[in-house]
């Protein structure tokens, strides 16, 4: 399997889905001349012409509700927003457009458009730039609502994505663009709704998405010394959730701790907890922990914002906590 | 006015069918607006009586296979496309045999197979994907082109500017067959024209995003056939948007909630009445000797009897079936 950064693996997804069907453009805010703001729209341009890869004016409202437009119409349009903050200026058009047209027109339509880019805080944009907006749109029926953690899931998701029927919210993550990982050839590809299991344990389950993940599996690295073997969910997409995984293994470990970058209140962790309580609640032998984000706008210091990001010592503590190990109960 | 003797004769007769359309949809409405007093239908209703003569207009002029969007005051452009009226009406009475199953209402007509791209709920929100669907039909080179109808008050979002510069951008490159159609009927709900826009001639504000535009009276069917074909055919031919702003009036409320109009008087509305498009069409075609009373009076009964069944149609139509809730949300 060749090994590719992320970003490659985003880039290389766009070309082969483009070499095979002339329906996928790309439009998005400096994605052609400048070649992206992250470079993952990198030579697209010189390589399909400006007729499939379509430099926008800063329009978020405009160019997202052209390209629900395209998708109706039969193309299968990826989207670049330069980050998911600046999507917030095309909510009406996500929301309800591209969320609800195939239902009000009883199924008379399709809407297959992706819209992608980088979600998530961590290198000092401060307020306006560093949020997570998962939640935000999972809550809506119509979307799909997907975050790779690694160079393999951005391939397999992504051509997921552009070969489907549905609008698909593709949270990427700017600090994961670098990440090298090995990536299948060919027309791999990850269904959505079907989480992994990072890694197997038994003592605690541990689950995760995105960026998070990464933070999750060192932290059960780390607890091996101490005994604790942690299993490691990483759900991949979050609408659709694979609830079956995640109740399973909480019927194994019977603990679970939620990791998430965005805010507490109202989140995709407390959304989780709460399916394992529906699902699992005799399984469970300690509350399911969230180990989450600050709840404060995002600060520019970098002191400050170190503070507002979950960090391994939070999850450690989550995960004995769920043990009765942290030295308070039991 | 488009003056009667410059017309030819079969332009003439070729709006004797349209006049039929336009006295249905009015006869249509009345019949929306008097099951909505009776609670057979639901949520918000808007009519287009007095705006006929700008729909009936510019679907007459297109192809079968030209496409338009609309927003929330869309009857009319359902029945001039030749959707059913018995499925229009179950749309409006949220019956399984509507248009869209009964999910969408009075707000979301839509019918793909006819072209019909939809009614959109939130002003202005479907301009941008019409553009879109404009450059579509270019991209996949066909010489197809799309209209899209928007309300006087729609051109204060930011849903219009943004899309209408991609219009002129794209317009350069002959990548973007749209007619943008302003129905202006003089107010956005409540607030007139004068009250929310800085600039009087709305056509012209097209000028700011290089779209070649004008206006026309909106009243006179002839007048908006006219300047469609022509308009229709310079889009089509160049692949640049144009836009039409028509000067119409709508006779009933905002919506059939809209029962006092504080923001305007009754004279008004009267006046606008004598130029009602329906009456200005038949009188139009009296004089060219093409109607006769015997004919109007066919006209309208033949109207009335379908309305009267579509009202039958929609009334004993089935609800949805309760597994229809979960149903269309996705298409994977």
């Amino acid at each position: 399997m060749p090994e590719l950064t992320y970003r490659e693996a985003l880039r290389s997804t766009l070309v082969e889905e483009m070499d095979r069907d002339r329906a996928v453009v790309l439009i998005g805010e400096d994605i052609g001349v400048y070649q992206g703001t992250f470079r993952v729209t990198a030579d697209l341009l010189e390589r399909f012409g400006p007729k499939r890869v379509i430099d926008t004016p800063i329009s978020e409202l405009g160019f997202v509700g052209a390209a629900i437009g395209m998708a109706m119409l039969g193309l299968h349009p990826v989207v670049e927003v330069m980050t998911w903050n600046f999507a917030l200026l095309a909510f009406d058009q996500i929301v309800n457009n591209a969320a609800k047209i195939r239902y009000f027109s009883g199924g008379q339509v399709n809407v297959p458009i992706v819209i992608r880019g980088p979600n998530g805080a961590g290198v000092q944009l401060s307020a306006q730039h560093s949020q997570s907006l998962e939640a935000t749109f999972a809550h809506f029926p119509g979307l799909f609502v997907v975050t790779p953690a690694t160079p393999a899931e951005a391939k397999g998701l992504l051509r997921t994505a552009i070969r489907g029927n549905d609008p698909v919210i593709f949270l990427e993550n700017a600090a994961l663009y670098g990440m090298k990982g090995e990536v299948p050839d060919g027309n791999f590809a990850l269904p959505f709704g079907r989480a992994d299991v990072a890694r197997v344990g038994k003592d605690v389950t541990v689950v995760a998405y995105g960026r998070m993940l990464h933070l999750a599996l060192a932290v059960a690295t780390q607890l091996l010394e101490e005994g604790i073997d942690a299993e490691v969910i990483n759900l991949r997409t979050l609408r659709p959730l694979d609830t079956e995984t995640v109740v399973s293994s909480v019927s194994k470990t019977h603990r679970a701790v939620v990791v998430q970058e965005q805010w507490k209140p109202f989140g995709a962790a407390g959304e989780i907890a709460a399916t394992i309580y529906e699902h699992a609640f005799d399984e469970l032998d300690a509350p399911v922990e969230r180990v989450t984000g600050a709840d404060v706008p995002m600060p520019y210091a970098r002191s400050l914002e170190l503070l507002a990001v979950p960090h391994e010592g939070d999850v450690i503590k989550a995960i004995k906590r769920t043990l009765y190990k942290d030295g308070i109960k039991g | 006015m488009q003056r009667t003797e410059d017309l030819t004769r079969e332009e003439l007769t070729a709006a004797l069918e349209w006049y039929a359309k336009m006295v249905l949809s009015r006869r249509f409405e009345d019949a929306a607006e008097r099951a909505f007093r009776h609670g057979k239908i639901g949520g918000y209703l808007h009519v287009y009586s007095g705006q006929e003569a700008v729909a009936a207009g510019l679907l007459s002029a297109i192809r079968k296979d030209d496409i338009f969007f609309t927003a929330y005051r869309d009857h009319a452009h359902a029945l001039y496309s030749g959707s059913p009226p018995g499925a229009v009406m179950a749309e409006l009475y949220g019956k399984a045999t509507g248009l869209a199953k009964g999910k969408g209402g009075s707000m979301h007509l839509f019918d793909a197979s006819r072209g019909f791209y939809g009614g959109y709920g939130i002003v202005g929100g479907h301009i941008p994907l019409a553009t879109g669907a404009a450059y579509t039909l270019r991209y996949l080179d066909t010489d197809r082109l799309c209209l899209c109808f928007l309300g006087d008050g729609a051109m204060n979002s930011g849903s219009f500017h943004e899309p209408a510069n991609m219009a002129g951008l794209w317009g350069r490159d002959g990548l973007c067959p749209i007619v943008y159609i302003v129905e202006n009927n003089q107010y956005a709900m409540g607030t007139s024209v004068s009250r929310s826009s800085a600039v009087a001639n709305l056509a012209s504000r097209f000028l700011a995003y290089e779209i070649e535009n004008e206006r026309a009276d909106g009243m006179d069917y002839f007048t908006v056939r006219r300047v469609a074909s022509r308009v229709i055919n310079q889009v089509r031919e160049t692949g640049r948007p144009y836009a039409v702003e028509m000067l119409t009036y709508r006779f009933a409320g905002h919506g059939a909630a809209d029962l006092f109009q504080p923001y305007r008087n009754r004279g008004e509305v009267t006046d606008a009445r004598t130029r009602d498009p329906i009456t200005l069409l038949e009188d139009r075609l009296r004089a060219a000797e093409l109607l006769t009373d015997a004919d109007v009076e066919r006209i309208r009964r033949e109207a009335e009897h379908a309305v009267e069944q579509a009202v039958k149609f929609a009334d004993e139509s089935p609800e949805p079936a309760a597994d229809e809730l979960f149903k269309d949300v996705y298409g994977s």
